[in-house]
């Protein structure tokens, strides 16, 4: 393009995107179109993506197109593999879109829509785009290396036993609040319980079908599993109608939470090709489809944001989750913004498929603005919701009030009116017997999936499909979270265990497979059990529990990142990882320090702990008492070992900077490509 | 109409590779195997610890 009309042409998405924050920030008493939303999201990311993130590949990275990569060099046809660019930037797509950018947002809605959007857009552009692309370009030099051996070579022994240390945890506890959303989703809910039952058989007949009938067909078994979950939620609704039907899966919380708990021990110790497999499967074909819907209904049906910019909740009063804006909404919103977890993915199977280097940026780089433009899309579905009707699905009981009458007169009083008429009547829209005290954001952003669809395809008697289609698609991708994250987990604690006594590290000795399997279970399950039974609702202890661990594994990775970039004689672009870094320790140590030792009970664990222990000894008050001192001590241990890295890394950085440490950097040596040479 | 073609390929290719049926086919080609119950039982095999270990993100 002519440069002059290529300055032009950027100088308008400039200006335009200038404008479309500007809008998005000071507009104030009139709802705004959702439009303003995406235009700010693409305008930004455009930017970003054309001008720093090729700045960071060209002055910082240097990213070299005659270098093989390890997709080349080390190609077996099994995990090194050359492969298309497109191809890999779906594949690492896929594995980084979780149902985090769509629960952290929906959560976060409750300061308003500015603060998280402008997170979202921020954090994706200068920090969480930035961190997955060096990440997956330093593995990319490193033989496809994990983040956790990256650590243990550029940082030292203290890195790599803090990263992985930190990775089981976010496990766990990522495993314990994803279970939770899924309990706080079905309960009472006959219609999305029977749904959420069926998937299990379906996924077992498409494990048979791929085995025996038509094997390796899996894209075509998961259009038929697609075809039999919608018929599953149609069935839902016969159910749900059906007193005896109605009446078995009509479940409380904490039988849900059984149910789970021996769903995830039977998940990890099957056969994969049985139930994990095909589950896995349906759940991204699913996934991948409800996205791209979801992407299409707002551009094309531009609902209106009926949610002010900012709510009363940014002083820390909020009822979803307690706490300031700073830190905790940039701990609520994880994924969409910057995600400790992608530097594991980005260090794991995306870098043995990268043909060449200079891929890296759109596959690194741009792959983390597709989650941060899904994250946008969830800020929009909960924001098109009445406030009113918002904070009335997502408050817990024990702050809203048992009682519908009670729930909407606490709700109405925070200056966002809803009645109790307006609850029953949007409740037996979408096919529920109530909608109060759900908990997690999922049914919010279920309901505000069908209210923007339900405006042109079907109306509104379809409403109640679309609720229990968003639903299950939110619960089938968690479940499949906890069968693949309890696998992840058991195969990494088999490995560590593998070195006191080695047949415990064999994958496939039964009594291993069973103690891991019941160990990692056994611990996420107590998360949820935690959950279900706090009087809070769980999500506003765990969420930001498991929000400060995944930040943390960020800081781990960005100190990873700096360390390499200060050995490769860039330090004088160091900022571009130190600043998110330094943005990260200051909202996780904050966000650790609040949880721990705030004297507001909604907030310090053991504050909450104090006035429970103070209060009337009963064996359920001993419980909520330990689990508050707990949450307490792991955010504790998390932080300090955190801080172990950081200071490592810090030793580092000032001896090679002094010239007191030679700055190796422990690359492969340099190899020509042989595809520049075939490709011409 | 050839960029529409090239495009479709693309997405076709990209959703082999995100549902294994790729991978399967490569396992085909390395052990020269035809399809059948036998061998997508022993690419399974093969593949399985592989395929679990893959974390996904939250």
């Amino acid at each position: 393009m002519n440069r002059t009309v290529s300055i032009f042409v950027w100088l308008m998405v400039g200006l335009l995107g200038v404008a479309a924050v500007a809008v998005i920030a000071v507009h104030r008493g009139e709802p705004i179109n959702a439009l303003w939303l995406v235009v700010a999201a693409t305008c930004c990311y455009a930017l970003g993506y054309r001008f720093y993130s090729k700045f960071i590949a060209a002055k910082i990275l240097a990213l070299d197109a005659l270098r093989a990569t390890p997709a080349e060099r080390l190609e077996n046809g099994r995990d090194f593999l050359v492969t298309n660019k497109w191809v890999v930037f779906g594949h690492h797509f896929a594995a980084i879109a979780g149902p985090g950018p769509l629960v952290g947002p929906v959560l976060a809605a409750q300061f308003g829509y500015l603060p998280g959007t402008l997170w979202v857009l921020v954090g994706a552009v200068f920090a969480g785009c930035v961190q997955d692309f060096v990440i997956l370009l330093f593995s990319v030099r490193r033989d496809g290396k994990s983040l956790t051996e990256m650590a243990k070579e550029e940082i030292g022994r203290v890195g790599g036993f803090v990263a992985y240390t930190a990775v089981i945890a976010i496990l766990i506890i990522l495993l314990g609040v994803a279970a939770l959303i899924v309990v706080n989703a079905l309960k009472d809910s006959p219609w999305g319980t029977f749904t959420i039952a069926m998937t299990i058989p379906i996924a077992l007949l498409m494990g048979l079908y791929l085995r025996r009938i038509r094997p390796g067909k899996v894209l075509e078994v998961s259009v038929l599993g697609f075809i039999l979950v919608l018929l599953a939620i149609w069935g839902g609704r016969w159910a749900s109608l059906n007193p005896s039907m109605a009446q078995a899966f009509t479940l409380q919380g904490t039988t849900l939470a059984k149910l789970i708990i021996v769903y995830g021990f039977a998940a990890s110790a099957l056969p994969v090709w049985l139930l994990l497999a095909p589950r896995d499967y349906l759940s991204t074909f699913v996934k991948l489809g409800t996205i791209a819907l979801l992407g299409i209904g707002i551009v094309a049906l531009h609902p209106t944001l009926q949610m002010p910019a900012l709510t009363r909740f940014v002083d820390g009063t909020g009822p979803i989750f307690a706490g300031k804006i700073f830190p905790f909404a940039f701990i609520t919103i994880a994924c969409g913004a910057i995600s400790g977890f992608h530097a594991l993915i980005s260090s794991g199977t995306t870098p043995k498929l990268i043909a060449r280097e200079t891929e890296a940026r759109m596959v690194g780089y741009g792959a983390m603005m597709a989650e941060s433009a899904v994250a946008v899309m969830a800020i929009i579905a909960a924001c098109v919701l009445q406030p009113g009707i918002y904070f009335a699905i997502n408050s817990p009981a024990g702050v809203v009030g048992q009682t519908a009458t009670a729930a909407t007169a606490t709700v109405s009083s925070w200056g966002f009116p809803v009645s109790a008429a307006d609850m029953e009547a949007l409740a037996h829209a979408v096919g529920e017997q109530t909608l109060f005290n759900r908990t997690g954001g999922a049914p919010a952003f279920a309901v505000g999936m069908a209210h923007i669809f339900s405006q042109s395809l079907g109306g509104a008697t379809v409403m109640a499909l679309w609720y229990h289609f968003a639903v299950m698609f939110e619960a089938l991708f968690i479940l499949t979270i906890l069968d693949a994250g309890t696998r992840v987990a058991r195969f990494m604690i088999q490995d560590a265990l593998g070195h006191i006594y080695k047949p415990l590290g064999r994958t496939s000795w039964y009594p291993s497979i069973l103690t891991t399997s019941a160990l990692i279970v056994s611990s996420w399950g107590f998360f949820l059990w935690q959950g279900v039974k706090d009087p809070l609702g769980g999500i506003n202890s765990l969420w930001p529990l498991f929000g400060i661990a995944n930040q943390l594994l960020a800081t781990v990775a960005l100190c990873v990142a700096t360390t390499i970039i200060i050995k490769m004689h860039r330090a004088r672009y160091a900022a571009v990882t130190l600043v998110p870094l330094a943005w990260l320790v200051a909202v996780t140590f904050t966000a650790s320090w609040h949880k721990i030792f705030d004297p507001n009970p909604r907030v310090g664990f053991l504050a909450q702990a104090n006035i429970l222990a103070a209060g009337p000894a009963t064996m359920a008050t001993a419980r909520l008492v330990f689990n508050n001192r707990l949450d307490a001590a792991v955010t504790a241990v998390l932080v300090v070992m955190v801080a172990l890295v950081l200071i490592e890394s810090v030793r580092q950085w000032l001896g090679v900077l002094t010239g007191r440490e030679e700055a190796r950097v422990k690359e492969s040596p340099f190899v020509m490509t042989r595809l520049a040479e075939e490709r011409g | 109409m050839n960029r529409f073609r090239h495009v479709t390929r693309i997405l076709l290719a990209t959703l082999r590779e995100i549902f294994d049926e790729a991978a399967y086919a490569r396992f085909l080609y390395r052990k020269q195997l035809a399809v059948s119950p036998a061998s997508y039982a022993a690419f399974l095999q093969d593949f399985e610890e592989a395929k679990t270990r893959r974390p996904k993100c939250c």
